[in-house]
């Protein structure tokens, strides 16, 4: 008799936690800030168990930079914020796009600029998906729209982040970090935590030569040949690009929308397809690289679109690049500071899906 | 006498790279480079080392010595190397940071590794002087002392007092060893040595986090020739950043 998979109650940031100890994380370093303080609380006692190691830095900056070492060591290992400590780990995630050290980072999104409140938001999109720190970079940006998805993605996003040695960020809002709902864990196959790491600095005493990892390339031309060496990979990652399509196949109106929103955005979907309306929501699950080739396809077929984001209008400058030789999307803000229901939707939803 | 009957007495340790610095005549980077490459040698470490490198006139450090290295952001190399030494606790792990680097941008970082226990050992080369840029203040720049950014003089009442870091690090509870040595002098250098080994061996053998200051020329800063540089030492630097052990956990009351 094969065992029931277990099923379990926990927090959005609680499966992100369970997630990154089941890809086996072996170094967490954190620093405090609502709404994901769960995660730092949850590894300081769990990672230590699984035989790793925590560190509580003074900052989110160290915190970071502690990452970037980790990484660079050829360690699985995992840091997580919210958004004014993202601004301060931007310097670390330059780095370590720019020697393309391998990490997995979190960003339980709240309401900004500035101190903002810790409610739930989507204002830190652009700074997720346009290198958020200095110079000619990208990153993987993955989007969970459910704690089991989180769970899922944090396992992911280890394999993603060695595969292609660059820092890979989570990213979720408080609704996402806050809501608790069942989720069933599973553990990857195998995960040889030594193999591929022909690159990581771990001391030469086999009498290899020794290894540097860094991103300052001043000879002529030095930096050249890496921007067009980042340049492609980012390019070449458009293939993983991932979204969920809902009831989009016959719909007349397609609503772009991810994580928390895009699941606040199903519910009206559904009210609305028993109304024998015709919405679907497309929903990417990669913001980074962004799902243009399905966007795009969906276009074609002559759907309209509306892009509904917890903030003032930034994923749809994507949902608009992907579409623009044959479409184009309206748009509906939901203004950081307020919780958005599926019922406010509606409305919007109605007024695009009659070209209003 | 022949060739056979010559007896080498000096030769470049194996840790150190055969290739010409970048460093201008007279600077003191290059023989603080060198005693960590002999140590590495004495001690067999260039296998299981893993330097973290910084920002500013040494950000080259990597090429001179032959072990794996990862370049931190500016001042951060004790949270980097934090994590390297977290991430492979078996290794030996050090960072290579100029007085810029540590005492200005990067303060919270060496503070706080240090009140860790960290177990890393920090070489710091204190010149006075942020070299790289072209010679502005910085926290460790005398009073009175020209620099770009304090064509007056360094005025204490306007830019504040020279940081003395070794004494500040040794009041903290995580650190095993802090000491002061300089590089202007053969006595001197070979004191510094001492002070490193002993930072070296007191992250070998678990013990904690070691914190070694140098005081360094940068003659072409200080519009100086490199001896008028090593007399600066002697006669400006040490007075007021006295040489010695401040902390030594090994020896009992080994706070002097
Ligand atoms: C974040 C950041 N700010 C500023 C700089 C520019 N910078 C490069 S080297 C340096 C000063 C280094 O001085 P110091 O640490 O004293 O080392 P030295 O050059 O004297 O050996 C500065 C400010 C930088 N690279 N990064
Ligand atoms: S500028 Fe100063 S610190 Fe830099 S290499 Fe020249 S002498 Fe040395």
């Amino acid at each position: 008799m094969t065992k029931k998979p277990e099923r379990i109650f926990v927090k959005g940031n609680e499966a992100i936690s369970r997630g990154a100890l089941a890809a086996k994380c072996k170094c967490f370093f954190g620093y405090p800030i609502t709404p994901q303080n769960d995660i730092p609380e949850f590894m300081s006692s769990e990672i230590i168990k699984a035989g790793g190691d925590f560190v509580q830095a003074e900052s989110e900056v160290a915190a970071a930079n502690m990452l970037l070492g980790a990484g660079a060591a050829g360690i699985r290992a995992m840091t997580s914020s919210s958004s004014p400590g993202m601004s301060l780990k931007q310097e670390a995630i330059s780095y370590m796009a720019g020697s393309e050290v391998p990490a997995v980072i979190v960003n339980i999104n709240r309401g900004g600029p500035g101190l903002g409140d810790i409610g739930p938001a989507q204002g830190d999109y652009y700074q997720s998906t346009r290198g958020g720190g200095h110079g000619d970079y990208r990153h993987f940006t993955l989007a969970p729209g459910n704690a089991q998805e989180a769970y899922d993605l944090t396992i992911r996003a280890f394999d993603i982040a060695f595969e292609h040695r660059t820092p890979v960020l989570i990213l979720g809002d408080a609704i996402m970090g806050q809501m608790k709902e069942p989720i069933v864990p599973w553990e990857p196959e195998s995960i040889d935590e030594e193999n591929g790491r022909e690159w990581c600095i771990d001391g030469h005493e086999s009498k290899r030569e020794k290894r540097l990892i860094k991103s300052l390339f001043l000879a002529e031309g030095a930096l050249a040949g890496q921007n067009q060496h980042l340049q492609a990979k980012y390019d070449a990652w458009q293939d993983l690009a991932e979204a969920e399509e809902f009831e989009c196949e016959d719909a007349d109106l397609v609503i772009c929308a991810y994580g928390s929103i895009g699941r606040i955005a199903k519910s009206a979907v559904r009210k609305f397809r028993k109304e024998g309306k015709k919405v679907g929501l497309f929903r990417p699950i990669t913001l980074f690289p962004f799902p243009n080739k399905a966007l795009k396809d969906l276009a074609k077929q002559g759907k309209r679109f509306l892009t509904i984001e917890h903030n003032l209008g930034q994923m749809v400058d994507d949902v608009r690049l992907a579409i623009r030789t044959v479409a184009d999307s309206d748009f509906y803000p939901i203004y950081p500071g307020n919780l958005p229901t599926p019922d406010e939707l509606e409305e919007p939803i109605l007024k695009s899906l009659e070209g209003k | 006498m022949s060739e056979m009957n010559e007896k080498l007495v000096f030769d470049k340790p194996e840790s150190v790279i055969d290739r010409a610095t970048h460093y201008c005549p007279g600077c003191h980077h290059g023989i603080a480079h060198r005693l960590i490459g002999e140590l590495m040698d004495e001690m067999d470490l260039p296998g299981k080392t893993l330097m973290t490198t910084s920002i500013g006139c040494s950000v080259f450090l990597y090429n001179y010595l032959n072990v794996d290295a990862v370049e931190a952001p500016h001042g951060r190399a004790p949270a980097v190397a934090t994590g390297v030494k977290r991430a492979r606790p078996d290794h030996f792990v050090f960072t290579y940071q100029g007085d810029g680097d540590l005492a200005s941008i990067g303060m919270a970082e060496i503070m706080h590794a240090a009140n860790r226990g960290e177990k890393i050992s920090v070489v710091f080369i204190n010149n006075t002087i942020y070299g790289m840029t072209g010679g502005q203040m910085a926290p460790t720049t005398m009073i009175n002392q020209v620099t770009t950014t304090t064509p007056a003089g360094r005025c204490q009442t306007h830019e504040g007092a020279p940081i003395r870091m070794t004494e500040i690090i040794a009041s903290l509870g995580g650190t095993a060893f802090a000491a002061r040595g300089s590089l202007d002098s053969v006595k001197n250098i070979r004191a510094a040595k001492k002070h490193l080994k002993k930072a070296f061996e007191l992250q070998l053998n678990g013990t904690g986090f070691g914190f070694v200051e140098l005081l360094s020329g940068c003659p072409t800063n200080w519009k100086m020739t490199p001896l008028q540089a090593n007399e600066r030492i002697q006669n400006e630097l040490i007075p007021y950043f006295p040489l010695g052990v401040y902390k030594d956990v090994s020896e009992e009351g080994g706070v002097c």
